[in-house]
């Protein structure tokens, strides 16, 4: 792997493994709440954006670089609309505990 | 391996990185884990300033810490979340952290053994260096990228359209809904009025 300012391209593919482990466990420890899981979803995207600019800086491609700016616009869109429905669930039923939301169950 | 002045920032910026986002998915205060979550964000926007995206850079402070993280902050102070329901200790805890530890260390491994010492990959969009970040990232995303560019707008306009339409209280002024019991309830007597006009005087209604 090449090497870019004394840093080695393995440090930040590392450090966005290490991340997006440390997001994913942190959506199953958190199974109770609703905003921890948003949370650890926004961990991952910000992870997958580190891997993204790097790889698109030591491969010298801007490429990478326009993909992270549409992943943090999907990000935007996605926590605005998760916390307009939690809003809407909580005016309704007081309470955003996920093991209740079993109406639709049937 | 010599430590060079980049290599100590990154991995100073690399351990709060990981440090806060722990404290993010431990923290039992919400407010708390909130601003863990900026200071990884910030932290994250250091690291790519030190790879030379600098226009990612101050996007990523100026939408996920000014926008994002203010929304999370705004939704926890406005909800009052009732804090008993974190406060159950899950019984399958270690089982996740192993999945998810072995997850982690399978990519060290591929990172570490790797046999590939160069990509076989054709650079598509080759970074000029000398025009600046932004330069570079606006000539590629208003020409070849405008159509992806326009739907990605469309995205966040379709996102805040439905945050306004979901948020929104059922006031008349606002949304006009079909009542059907208004509908069915209507008959002659309360919708018909028969008035009787005089000739060049007209009717007050």
């Amino acid at each position: 792997m090449t090497i870019i300012n004394g840093i080695d391209q393995s440090n930040f593919v590392n450090l966005s493994a290490l991340l997006f482990c440390i997001a994913i466990s942190g959506i199953f420890l958190n199974r109770k709440n609703v905003i921890s899981l948003l949370m650890s979803i926004e961990l991952m995207l910000l992870s997958i954006n580190i891997n993204f600019v790097a790889f698109s800086v030591y491969l010298q491609d801007i490429l990478g670089q326009v993909f992270a700016i549409f992943i943090l616009t999907v990000a935007g869109a996605e926590a605005a609309i998760g916390l307009a429905i939690l809003v809407v669930y909580y005016q309704n039923s007081r309470s955003i505990a996920i093991e209740e939301i079993s109406s639709l169950k049937g | 391996m010599t430590l060079t002045l980049p290599l100590i920032l990154f991995y100073l910026f690399a351990v709060v990185l990981v440090i806060s986002s722990l404290v993010v998915i431990s923290c039992r205060n919400m407010v708390i884990a909130i601003l863990f979550l900026i200071l990884a964000f910030i932290n994250a926007s250091a690291l790519f300033v030190l790879l030379g995206a600098e226009f990612l850079a101050m996007l990523l402070i100026v939408v996920y810490v000014g926008a994002i993280a203010v929304m999370f902050l705004f939704v926890v102070m406005m909800l009052d979340i009732d804090l008993k329901i974190t406060q159950e200790i899950n019984r399958k805890r270690p089982i996740f952290i192993l999945i998810s530890a072995i997850l982690f260390f399978e990519v060290l491994t591929l990172t570490r053994f790797s046999t590939v010492k160069f990509y076989e990959t054709k650079t598509l969009y080759p970074i000029n260096l000398e025009i600046t970040n932004v330069e570079s990232l606006g000539k590629v995303l208003y020409t070849d990228f405008i159509l992806p560019f326009q739907i990605a707008g469309a995205i966040l306009f379709v996102a805040m359209i439905g945050a306004i339409i979901l948020t929104l209280k059922d006031e008349v002024r606002f949304i006009r809904k079909q009542q059907i019991s208004q509908q069915i309830a209507r008959n002659k007597a309360n919708s018909l009025e028969i008035v009787k006009v005089k000739i060049n005087s007209g009717i007050n209604l």
